[in-house]
């Protein structure tokens, strides 16, 4: 029984991060029609930097209380960097075929995949302290770690936090208008310019913030933002791309299938959430959630 | 502007002996050069070749029919898998029953997924290819008692011409390589005549036309679906065959063929020598290989400088290598232009 109460635990802890990761994808899918592949790189970035920095708290004695806020930093840090990569990058392909923008996104998953290994190296960077800020918790006999039900309660906060913005704020009307009709969000005076970089800088701080709170239970590798775009695909593919509540699903699908499939089918775990991805694209084609 | 109405027979004539000529000098080159460079070279160029061949195959989709694959790397991992377990599981040694089991296999593979990948078009077609080649991987990765798993399997040297030709004994390395090398140049040439033919033949002008205006072409009566489903086998099976002719070379197949960074680099390769001609993705080939090879020489961060020249062509080059060496031809000779 307490198997199973960890077990679903577990998957709400995994499905809080994915939805994180494809929220974000899909935001920035919606409002921008751009399949960014660097999404996962952006994810493992906001791992990365966060690790980094509590370690070298750590190496200066600051509290393990006060690391635990370099988390958010570390969102905000993967913001910024998305602020500075739209208008520079990514602007110049709004007009050019799908195929150039989904080029320009791989060929920028590369620079920051070495960028990362230039910038860390090959070693995995953990900041596992933080885990033991938070006590164990007791379930039936065995012992789960209190530090995960932070990230579940993060990934809630954030998902209640998107949908506010999106839905209840004038901010958030902008951005669905701008998705709706970019060119006549335009006409009405909209700056289209200012949401695509902040529905971008949004969407990469959801990534970011995805990587900072995995990483005291995980260390960051090299290679993780790889595996994570793939599974974000799977997400937003299940949930329908460009659809919050689409991620939000698919990301419970994908979390509860995985454990699933690790208890009962280990080897055949990735190929059943491709397989899931395949059969959603063919049966519905948009995605449980997805209009567009 | 490409005259896609006027079929205008009489003056194409002319530069397609032009074109001919052209290509047997190529070949009287590719013929003689492993006389005059190294061993290495002709190891490289070997593999050029076969990158040249898997992108063919994938620019009949991405070129031609206006399909962007990212789950290219499937096709190419069935064909280096597929002679593996032929080696591994019924002991087969020779390059003909290879290339006779491995190609339909390869085909047929590529009809399957197709039959799925071809009821979507633009960005879902690209996920759906991508998705489904990682299921491949995933298998790969995890049934490691038939795989290997990350291991990969080990190919060995094949004999070539029905054990005509076999390596043993001193020297065989070098004899391999030279040997291999005509092999696969034989196999080369064919492939670019046959998509030639395709790619010029009715068949062909029709994925074009599809590629160009797809309600224009279902109205002329073209069956949309049944095209692009042709178009994927194709495709499919020359990447297929690339990936068993890639195998024996490198004397190691690992997931790593399966993994979707390596469909981005076929649509890389396809993209740096230029998808809107059919030599763009035969330059590509070879030039992709020749720039990683040493990139990974040169520095550890070589996908770093993968990375930025990919950027940079796409803004700078979306033409690709031929693509721009043709704006340069046509512009050196503006009484031309007009056709």
């Amino acid at each position: 029984m307490s198997i199973l109460v960890i077990q679903i635990l577990n998957s709400l802890f995994y499905a809080s991060v994915l939805f994180l990761i494809a929220a974000g994808l899909s935001l920035i899918f919606g409002v921008m029609r751009i399949v960014n592949m660097a999404h996962g790189s952006l994810y493992a970035i906001g791992a990365f930097v966060t690790a980094w920095m509590v370690s070298r708290a750590i190496a200066y004695q600051v509290p393990i209380g006060l690391a635990f806020l370099l988390i958010p930093v570390g969102a905000v840090v993967v913001a910024l960097i998305g602020a500075a990569l739209e208008p520079t990058l990514l602007r110049p392909f709004y007009r050019r075929a799908e195929e150039y923008q989904l080029l320009v996104t791989f060929g920028l998953l590369l620079i920051l995949e070495d960028l990362m290994r230039f910038l860390w190296g090959g070693l995995p960077l953990s900041a596992d302290p933080i885990m033991d800020l938070f006590p164990s918790i007791r379930i039936g006999g065995l012992i789960y770690p209190g530090y995960n039900f932070v990230v579940i309660l993060i990934g809630v906060v954030a998902a209640a936090g998107l949908w506010a913005v999106i839905y209840r704020t004038k901010f958030g009307v902008m951005l669905r208008a701008t998705s709706q009709d970019r060119r006549m969000a335009s006409a009405l005076g909209l700056n289209v310019g200012l949401v695509y970089v902040s529905a971008f800088a949004i969407g990469c701080f959801m990534a970011g913030l995805g990587g900072a709170i995995i990483v005291p239970t995980q260390a960051a590798v090299l290679g993780m933002g790889i595996d994570a775009l793939v599974l974000a695909f799977v997400v937003v593919v299940i949930g329908g791309l460009g659809s919050l509540q689409g991620a939000l699903v698919g990301a419970l699908i994908v979390a509860f299938v995985r454990t699933v499939s690790i208890q009962y089918f280990p080897e055949v775990e990735l190929a059943v959430l491709y397989l899931i991805a395949a059969v959603v694209l063919l049966v519905k084609p948009t995605g449980l959630f997805g209009g567009a | 502007m490409k005259a896609d109405v006027d079929p205008a027979p009489t003056v194409s004539y002319r530069p397609e002996l032009l074109l001919a000529a052209g290509a047997a000098a190529v070949l009287v080159v590719l013929l003689l050069l492993p006389l005059f460079i190294g061993l290495y070279q002709t190891q490289l160029l070997t593999y050029g070749m076969i990158a040249a061949i898997a992108a063919l195959g994938f620019n009949l989709l991405l070129g031609y029919t206006g399909l962007l694959s990212f789950g290219h790397s499937a096709f190419f991992g069935i064909g280096a898998y597929s002679i593996a377990f032929l080696l591994r599981y019924a002991g087969i040694t020779s390059m003909e029953l290879y290339l006779l089991i491995g190609v339909p296999v390869a085909a047929l593979s590529s009809a399957l997924l197709g039959y799925i990948c071809v009821r979507h078009t633009r960005i879902f077609f690209g996920i759906l290819t991508l998705a489904l080649s990682q299921v491949l991987y995933g298998l790969a990765l995890k049934l490691f008692w038939i795989t290997g798993g990350t291991d990969g399997l080990r190919v060995a040297r094949p004999t070539l011409l029905g054990g005509l030709v076999t390596f043993t004994g001193r020297d065989a390395f070098q004899r391999f390589i030279h040997g291999y090398y005509y092999y696969v140049l034989a196999i080369f040439a064919l492939c670019v005549i046959v998509m030639w033919v395709i790619v010029h033949s009715p068949f062909g002008k029709a994925l074009q036309a599809i590629r160009d205006n797809e309600t224009r072409a279902a109205f002329l009566g073209l069956r949309i679906p049944r095209f692009r489903w042709v178009a994927f086998l194709i495709s499919g099976t020359f990447t297929g065959l690339a990936g068993i002719l890639w195998a024996p070379l490198n004397g190691l197949t690992t997931p790593d063929v399966l993994y979707w960074p390596f469909s981005g680099e076929i649509v890389f390769t396809a993209l740096i020598g230029g998808f809107r001609n059919f030599t763009g993705p035969i330059v590509g080939g070879i030039v992709f290989t020749y720039l990683k090879t040493y990139a990974v020489a040169t520095t550890e961060y070589w996908q770093l400088l993968l990375g930025v020249v990919l950027v940079l062509l796409v803004v700078l080059l979306p033409t690709g290598i031929v693509g721009a060496l043709v704006a340069v031809a046509r512009r050196l000779r503006p009484r031309e232009r007009s056709s």
